[in-house]
């Protein structure tokens, strides 16, 4: 394929023993873009993001990174990817500037480089202040702040965030992805690991796992146009109540609670008579519309429709 | 295309452990608590009894009373004076390369001295291990029949005349020492990098898994090298403990030792998961070097099997060199088998430990 894309793999498939935790997923990161991924708990995420480090090996299946064929050219994707890990990675017991200045010591940056550089980092990541802090007194955003710092300290073309802004507060979430799209802004291709809806929202083109596969790719306009399903939202007295009728009625593929309403997802905009008969057959007093489609739906529609299959 | 081998790198990694190891209190206390305490505990050392010996004995009076005083003296199976020789200087000479433990000597005019004064027989004792010191107060005592001396054995301890008793136990606890804090901490000190999760991290930049490891471990190096000066110290200062032979070519061979003994700790901490497994790994390697170098049991006291364990531990090799170069004035000309010995560990050990570091994390 063309060489537009920073990221491809091809039935990308990892086992642990029996149990297979990516399974045959096909890729394409566009250059220069926020790709997201997007999926529950253990769908796979992490571990796709390290095979894509040359972190694991794959079981089965071609990546090609940066044009580089991964696991055997991962050396040289070393200096031109960085690396966000999940968890912190950093040296909790060495101070922010000397987690930093070691990073740029293994990049080979020069004294004077290092200062320098050092210094722009905690000036653009607001770390000035918490420069001779021990890292693991850091909170949890300060982590996050820190550890972006270090993952683009040489500058990559390419950068893999897994979940960056889990322990986030929403403020900070915001000024973390205003750094991100200024990173973009230069050039740089991101894929960043996220289970928030409004992450997900900000990205160019989203990936949504389950299971370790991949059940829809595109970006969020296309992806909400595509869905395939119809939001209802049913305003009641009785949510719970109404909640067990839906739940049991054909073509209802879910039904959250979200307050005082409900968001229910059903096949098409013809369920719609259906859902108010069934509501007023059990004497539920209630208001039922259809409503736009969110990237809530979009995840759960491409997620919950096909349990069954997978399983 | 990987990146060829880079010092500074390297150095990244050895600034990093120093930084790390200056805030880390504990480990700080351990590299000077450790030889303190066990040197005083030690210090005090335990006696153990012992048989078989191995030891020459010059018969300078042939008669046929000296062969069965030999014969008799065999009998109490503490020494075993299997090598008869005709000068004294030879006796003396295995016993500096620790060939025998003592030296039997039965002078010519020992007819006449079962009928005076002056004891009959003499024997020449390894005074550096106290062990065999013990096992000759034991012979000291023995009856001749048809004398009318009642010492009736003179024991000369020939390299230590004093009989300090923690003479023999400090050079050996160097050894346990270093051991003991080598290999655990190695150990521990890799593990934690992917027990915390830095491996994750550190594999996606350049450094080489040979880097990060020689990194982790130079800073061992010189901590070892200070432990053994710690317990030189106060071994002499407390027990007046000598270093007779050539201080330098003790330090090489503490050296060679410092290295077997990260290279183990290198190549545990790939073996294991966790700072807890890493621990425990390191005291299932720590017991049998303890228990059969000859820090604790005389070698010569062990059944066969034990020994030929005992040779493959580089404690044994290490005890042996810094017992020889420290108590009996030897050089490396006499003891260089323990060295090469040594040599060989520390390379083979390294080879594999680093051979075996990965930089994936599966
Ligand atoms: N080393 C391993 N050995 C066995 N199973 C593993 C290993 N690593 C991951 N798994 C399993 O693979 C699955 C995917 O894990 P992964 O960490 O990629 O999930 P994730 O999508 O990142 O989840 P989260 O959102 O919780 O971070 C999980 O079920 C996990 O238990
Ligand atoms: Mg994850």
């Amino acid at each position: 394929m063309s060489t537009d894309n920073a990221i491809e793999t091809h039935d990308l498939t990892r086992r642990f023993g029996d149990f297979t935790a990516v399974d045959h997923l096909n890729l394409s990161v566009p250059r220069g873009q926020v790709y997201g991924f997007l999926g529950p708990n253990g769908c796979g995420k992490s571990t796709t993001i390290r095979m894509l480090c040359g972190l694991l090996l794959p079981s089965e299946g071609d990546i090609r990174v940066l044009d580089l064929d991964i696991p055997k050219q991962a050396e040289a994707l070393k200096r031109r990817a960085g690396y966000m890990t999940q968890t912190f990675s950093l040296y909790r017991d060495l101070t922010v500037r000397e987690n930093l200045e070691f990073v740029a010591r293994l990049f080979g940056l020069s004294r004077q480089r290092t200062r320098q550089r050092v210094e722009e980092l905690c000036h653009r990541y607001q770390l000035e202040a918490l420069a001779s802090q021990l890292a693991g007194t850091l909170s949890g955003g300060q982590k996050q702040r820190l550890a972006l710092a270090t993952a683009v300290l040489n500058q990559p073309e390419l950068l893999f965030l897994d979940e960056p802004t889990s322990a986030v507060d929403p403020q900070s979430r915001r000024d973390f992805w205003d750094e991100l799209f200024a990173l973009t802004d230069a050039g740089t291709t991101l894929l960043v690991s996220t289970h928030y809806m409004d992450e997900a929202e900000r990205c160019h083109q989203l990936a949504i796992l389950q299971r370790g596969r991949l059940m829809a790719q595109g970006s969020p306009e296309r992806l909400k146009a595509d869905v395939g399903a119809t939001p209802l939202l049913v305003v009641t007295a009785a949510p719970r109540k109404a909640q067990t009728v839906l739940q049991a009625l054909d073509g209802v593929r879910s039904c959250a609670q979200i307050g005082a309403s409900l968001r229910v997802l059903v096949t098409s905009p013809d369920q719609l008579p259906a859902v108010r008969d069934a509501l007023r057959k059990e004497g539920i007093e209630g208001k039922v519309d259809i409503t736009d489609v969110n990237l809530e739906d979009v995840f759960v529609a491409a997620t919950h429709g096909h349990t069954e299959g997978a399983s | 295309m990987s990146d060829r081998f880079s010092f500074a790198r390297l150095l990244a990694v050895v600034i990093k452990e120093l930084r790390q190891l200056r805030r880390d209190r504990l480990t700080y206390g351990m590299i000077i608590g450790i030889p303190t305490l066990q040197l005083i505990l030690f210090g005090y050392a335990i006696n153990m009894d012992v048989r078989h010996l191995p030891a020459a004995v010059v018969d300078q009076a042939q008669t046929q009373t000296s062969r069965q005083v030999v014969e008799e003296l065999q009998q109490s199976r503490v020494f075993n004076f299997n090598r008869a020789l005709h000068h004294a200087g030879t006796g003396e000479a295995m016993l500096r390369r620790g060939e025998v433990k003592a030296v039997l000597i039965i002078p010519a005019d020992f007819e006449r001295r079962l009928q005076g004064q002056r004891p009959p027989l003499q024997l020449i004792v390894d005074g550096s291990d106290q062990v065999v010191q013990q096992a000759a107060r034991q012979i000291a005592q023995f009856p001749l029949r048809g004398t009318t001396t009642t010492a009736s054995v003179e024991v000369l301890p020939y390299y230590n005349p004093h009989r300090n008793a923690p003479l023999n136990t400090v050079p050996g606890l160097i050894g346990v020492i270093l051991t003991m804090t080598m290999v655990m901490f190695t150990a521990i000190a890799l593990v934690r990098e992917r027990e915390q999760g830095n491996l994750e991290f550190l594999i996606t930049t350049p450094l080489s898994s040979a880097e990060l490891t020689l990194g982790k471990v130079l800073p061992f190096v010189a901590i070892g090298l200070i432990q053994t000066s710690l317990v030189l110290l106060l071994g002499k200062w407390i027990f007046q403990v000598p270093v007779r032979g050539s201080p330098l070519e003790l330090y090489l061979a503490a050296l060679l030792f410092i290295i077997a003994s990260l290279a183990l700790g290198i190549f545990i901490s790939t073996l294991v998961r966790s700072q807890f497994q890493a621990i425990q790994a390191a005291i299932f390697t720590f017991l049998p070097q303890i228990l059969l170098s000859g820090f604790m049991f005389p070698y010569e006291g062990m059944p066969k099997a034990a020994q030929w364990i005992a040779e493959v531990l580089p404690l044994t090799h290490f005890i042996r060199l810094a017992r020889g170069i420290m108590l009996r004035g030897a050089g490396l000309d006499d003891l260089w088998p323990e060295l090469l010995a040594l040599a060989v560990f520390a390379a083979a050990l390294l080879v594999v430990a680093v051979a075996r570091v990965h930089k994936r994390l599966d």
